[in-house]
């Protein structure tokens, strides 16, 4: 009798523990446990500029994390990849970085250096003639194209101010909607490098309104570069509406700015932090498709983070089917790639947050009363922890509820809505006796000094 | 001067005789005033109820130059009785003379260190002089420096209830709204008070007065006290010297009502040390502590709103009070004001919050709702009535006159031609 209790007692708090239904299969599927990045992997995915500010950022995080190899191997493959570029400055900075540690084949390399500078500097000398000779001449299209090379030239030097500057003036020279298209793709991508995400929200529009120009693949970066944009000024659930719209028509195309898993993973994260239940079920089936096409290309050399694609889609799922201790775990270890995102990084502690906050309160939505013991496990914490979440969460007005601390129990509150309504009358009513009373002295006092005035004048 | 005595005995029970004997009342105006204090056995033959106008002008010339103390005491009798028992009629051909009077009455009754002797005097003047009771008078600042000053607030209070609508002096208003809100603070009746201030600091002035700077500190420490809160901003009604320069006098003040607003008690009393000496200096020491206070209060009503049952350690700990039983006597304090609603179980130590009693179905709250109801229709009736009268005045017709728009010649012309300026 009493074994049998047990079992059965047991197997009602695995099922309360669960709390969801649908999809039992899987409860132990292979949790991807913080597996170090494998950086040649990701930086694969991307190319031009992106590629070398990402790896700089892996080696600047990995050194605040105190792990020297992974740095080693971002500041390696960083080398490797200016050095095929004509970036002087970046190259030093990266030789600096590294310090000698990787051995005499990645040292400072004056001779490089002087020789690219020479070249940029002849280079620019003939790019400044050609353009005279063709703003002389007054021939729109070479001057346009002038510029535009100036800004390409500037770009691949490292000079993104003065490159967006050239982009920008080509503006005055464009005659087809394709140019402005291209202007404003060239000024987005320098925009993104530079960070100033208000130029980029304002180029993507001004390059949408120019219907006719824009292929699909084109709409497609449009899209990405507009949810960067939101991401960068913290409008979550406008960010992830535009990456999930992104579609998979994108492809490599646009690895110079972002990799099409990364569209998953903004936009995933994005979406927890921000949607309600139905959009979020509608973001399932959209990253659903994304895993379809990455299987479809094949990459097969690239696991690691190809396999985050499928988990973010395992965290929303169980997100959506409460299944939060798990949900929350992923997220947990997930979070330590994720920091070596370029763009995530200054966002991740803010989504994880509001992630957090979201499936407390939906936990809790359904029920009448709570049991904060459960709850706790459910989440994984302790109860102190937990009524001090709650708490911020009620003050907040996120969870209609109250809390008994003597039994630990929450309970939900409906507000009166009959009593709130007569206390709100009341008050109205009183505030408007204050201020029309006030409002009747102050025009008495008006009319004082207005008399005044008069028979100062008479 | 007997020929005056015998004029005013005379000529004071007919009211179609009272011009007549004012006008020789003016006439001989400086011969009395050239008498002076002398005049003082002249009262005694007349009777401040019937010859009002006539012993007025007499208390009035007595009156007129600085008098020693014991001449200030023989005069306060007759003056107190006079402003008790003259007649309103007679009064209102010279009220600036009653004014002066009145106000001199307050100066000796200071002088003589009795202020409560000068209340009730005062509040039969004010009666006697107001054309209604919606109308201030410069007597009312001067009856509540005297309610403050003998802590009758009570007297005070009664006047304070009635609604000012009609002004004679900007002044007087600012006077007697400060003065009314030290009144409302000592019998703590917080929301008036910062109706007050309020009306002082908003009221329109085109340079920054004493008061105004005086009761901006006040408004500041009381409405953190009442309201929890206190916005640096003032009303867009606000006069534009008050908006640009009020906060820069006031700093100190300023920089307390936003450690109030971080909630931590230890924040808020650091301030208030630092600044103490200017606190005490302003008098308003005391309403810093009462902020202190209204801190801890306001945080164990925001645990209400999260808690059905709380221990009283734990009140203690996220209140940042020293002990449980500390929390325990502030809880009890509380629930005696009516401020929360709860119970305390001593056995557990646990205190259990309970919702507002009130369901709005008694009779006195129907009582109520329905005084609110008259009340604010007869200020909506007086509003209608204010703006008619505007639009019929004729400044303001011509105002409009000129400013409106010229439409084609036949068509209706809302003002009449003769505004066409």
């Amino acid at each position: 009798m009493d074994a049998d209790d047990e079992t059965t007692a047991a197997m009602i708090d695995d099922e309360i523990y669960a709390n969801g239904g649908g999809e039992d299969e899987n409860r132990n599927r292979p949790i991807i446990s913080g597996e170090p990045l494998d950086v040649e992997a990701y930086a694969s995915l991307y190319g031009g500029r992106t590629k070398i500010s990402r790896l700089l950022f892996i080696a600047e995080q990995s050194r605040g994390c105190r792990n020297e190899a992974m740095e080693l191997e971002a500041l390696r493959m960083a080398y490797d990849e200016v050095k095929k570029g004509e970036n002087t400055q970046w190259f030093r900075d990266v030789a600096q970085k590294i310090d000698g540690r990787l051995g005499p084949e990645y040292q400072m390399d004056l001779a490089w250096c002087e020789s690219v500078d020479r070249r940029a500097e002849q280079k620019r000398e003939k790019l400044e003639n050609e353009l005279n000779a063709y703003r002389t001449n007054l021939i729109k299209e070479s001057i346009r194209m002038g510029y535009n090379d100036f800004g390409d030239f500037h770009y691949s030097h490292g000079q993104l101010g003065d490159a967006f500057k050239n982009y920008v003036r080509t503006r005055d020279y464009c005659t087809t909607s394709k140019h402005i298209v291209h202007m404003c793709m060239c000024s987005i991508l320098v925009s993104i490098e530079m960070g100033q995400f208000t130029h980029v929200a304002s180029y993507v529009s001004k390059a949408e309104q120019t219907q006719e120009a824009l292929d699909p693949i084109t709409v497609a970066k449009l899209r990405c570069a507009a949810g960067l944009a939101n991401l960068e000024a913290k409008k979550y659930k406008l960010a992830a509406r535009k990456f999930l719209d992104t579609g998979h028509e994108l492809g490599n195309n646009y690895n110079e700015v972002i990799a099409p898993q990364d569209i998953a993973t903004y936009g995933g994260l994005c979406a927890l932090a921000s949607f309600d239940r139905a959009e979020l079920k509608a973001c399932i089936l959209v990253l659903l498709s994304f895993v379809f096409w990455n299987k479809v290309i094949d990459n097969l050399n690239f696991r690691n983070f190809l396999e985050l694609v499928p988990e973010i889609r395992e965290v929303i799922n169980d997100f959506y089917s409460s299944r939060y201790a798990s949900c929350l775990d992923y997220l947990g270890n997930l979070k330590a790639n994720l920091l070596l995102d370029i763009h995530l990084h200054d966002h991740l502690e803010t989504l994880y947050d509001q992630i957090r906050n979201k499936a407390l309160i939906q936990y809790t939505h359904p029920f009448v009363s709570v049991d904060l013991n459960m709850m706790a496990n459910a989440f994984k914490t302790d109860v102190a922890g937990l009524e001090k979440e709650l708490e911020a969460l009620i003050t907040d007005n996120q969870v209609q509820a109250r809390i008994d601390s003597h039994n630990k129990i929450l309970y939900a509150r409906h507000a009166d809505q009959r009593n709130a309504t007569f206390q709100r009358a009341l008050q109205t009513g009183n505030e408007f006796d204050r201020d029309v009373k006030s409002m009747l002295l102050r025009v008495n006092l008006f009319k004082h000094e207005s008399n005044q005035k008069q028979s100062k004048k008479s | 001067m007997e020929v005056l005595v015998v004029n005013i005995q005379g000529l004071s029970t007919n009211p179609g005789d009272l011009p007549n004997l004012h006008n020789i009342l003016k006439q001989a105006h400086d011969s009395l005033h050239a008498e002076s204090i002398r005049l003082l056995p002249l009262l005694d033959m007349l009777d401040p109820s019937l010859h009002s106008l006539g012993y007025l002008y007499i208390l009035e010339a007595c009156t007129s130059s600085a008098l020693s103390k014991e001449q200030a005491s023989a005069v306060v009798l007759p003056t107190a009785r006079f402003m008790n028992s003259c007649s309103k009629e007679q009064i209102q051909l010279a009220p600036e003379k009653f004014i002066s009077v009145c106000k001199r009455f307050k100066d000796y009754v200071m002088q003589l260190e009795a202020p409560m002797r000068g209340v009730a005097p005062m509040l039969a003047a004010i009666r006697k002089i107001q054309s209604s009771s919606e109308h201030l008078t410069p007597l009312h600042p001067e009856f509540l420096v005297l309610c403050l000053l003998s802590k009758c607030y009570k007297a005070g209070l009664s006047i304070l209830d009635e609604d000012i609508f009609e002004v004679d002096q900007p002044k007087d208003l600012l006077l007697y709204c400060y003065y009314g809100g030290m009144i409302c603070i000592g019998e703590k009746r917080f929301r008036k008070a910062v109706e007050l201030l309020h009306n002082v600091v908003t009221a329109p002035m085109s340079v920054i007065t004493a008061v105004a700077v005086e009761a901006y500190k006040k408004y500041i420490l009381v409405s953190l006290i009442h309201n929890g809160q206190f916005s640096t901003s003032l009303p867009k009604y606000t006069s534009s010297v008050a908006q640009r320069n009020l906060k820069n006098i006031c700093q100190p003040y300023i920089e307390l009502a936003n450690s109030y607003t971080t909630g931590k008690i230890a924040d808020f009393e650091t301030v208030a040390q630092k600044y103490q000496e200017k606190f005490d200096n302003d008098n308003n020491l005391g309403l810093v502590k009462q902020a202190i206070s209204s801190m801890y209060k306001r945080n164990i009503q925001r645990l209400t709103q999260t808690y059905l049952t709380l221990s009283l350690q734990d009140i203690a700990n996220s209140v940042q009070l020293n002990s449980a039983k500390e929390a325990e006597m502030h809880v009890l304090q509380m629930i005696q004001d009516g401020e929360i609603f709860a119970t305390i179980n001593q056995k557990d130590g646990m205190v259990s919050f309970l919702e507002d009693p009130e369901q709005y179905k008694s009779c006195g709250m129907i009582e109520r709702i329905d005084s609110s109801i008259q009340r604010i229709m007869a200020l909506s009736r007086k509003l209608t009535t204010m703006n008619e009268n505007i639009s019929c005045d004729p400044m303001y017709l011509a105002k409009v006159g000129r400013e409106r728009q010229r439409f084609d010649f036949d068509d209706y012309d809302p003002v009449p031609q003769r505004f066409n300026i």
